[in-house]
């Protein structure tokens, strides 16, 4: 798994390629926690680049989305393929997350 | 003329015996789903059912069960067939209660960070049942069409 992050207007956004499963997930975590510290507050993942996302990875987005909203930031997620739009319907946490079809349209809606 | 590829020959059992170490999981499951696509089983049901069944039991075998301690093994006990695959991934572990294990979904899991990856073996794989002591997890994945969600047991 790898990452870039890039400023698009207000919004930081991360893309990952590959995988995010339990062997590399805390290299995003604080990658975006640095990010949060820094004073970003606007975040997009973008799955588009991204096979699979373990249950240590899903947990990963819900303790970043949480860290985020307190400090009254959002986390928002965009491009998930057919698998992972499956797995977050299966935990429901679809509806714990703004998920965006595509990237513009969720750096449109923020 | 086409030759119908001898499924039956290409199915069979499989041990391993891994080392606690998260970064070999990723290999063995890409390995696992690899053959399954060799004996003609459906990618759909390889590619998310397989690949979570596996990822998670490996998962919690590493990190739960033998507490990843690096002298301790997980093994894998894989029966693949062109109508089921079964996986038995065993730790070292003291074992826990699965029946224990609170529902991630409702309003009160649903924020927490943890928790998932048995809910998540429940709903993909056909088949789960773990031994007395709760070290071993056993899956079985039937082959066919349709979508990915398997009725959980």
């Amino acid at each position: 798994m790898s990452f870039d992050v890039q400023r698009v207007d207000s919004v930081t956004v991360i893309d990952v390629k590959g995988q995010l499963i339990v062997g590399n997930r805390q290299e995003l975590k604080q990658r975006v926690l640095d990010e949060l510290e820094g004073g970003a507050r606007r975040f997009l993942v973008d799955f588009a680049g991204t096979g699979y996302i373990d249950s240590s990875g899903l947990g990963v987005l819900v303790s970043l989305s949480k860290k985020i909203r307190e400090q009254g930031g959002e986390l928002r997620l965009a491009n998930l393929n057919e698998d992972l739009r499956t797995l977050f319907e299966l935990t429901k946490l679809d509806t714990l997350f703004h998920i965006a079809n595509n990237r513009d349209e969720a750096l449109t809606s923020f | 003329m086409d030759v119908e590829p001898d499924w039956f020959a290409m199915a069979g059992n499989l041990t391993l015996e891994l080392p606690t170490d998260l970064r070999t999981i990723e290999i063995v499951v890409e390995s696992m789903i690899e053959r399954g696509r060799n004996i003609g089983f459906n990618p759909d049901r390889l590619r998310l059912n397989l690949r979570v069944g596996l990822t998670e039991a490996l998962t919690n075998a590493m990190l739960y069960g033998n507490c990843k301690d690096p002298d301790k093994r997980v093994r894998i006990l894989a029966q693949f067939s062109p109508h089921e695959i079964n996986i038995v991934v065993t730790d070292e572990g003291h074992g826990f209660d699965p029946v224990g294990v609170p529902d991630p979904t409702t309003p009160a899991n649903i924020r927490r960070a943890r928790g998932r990856g048995i809910f998540m073996i429940r709903q993909l794989m056909d088949h789960v049942e773990y031994n007395a002591r709760g070290n071993a997890v056993t899956m079985k994945l039937i082959n066919g069409p349709g979508g990915p969600i398997a009725h959980a047991s």
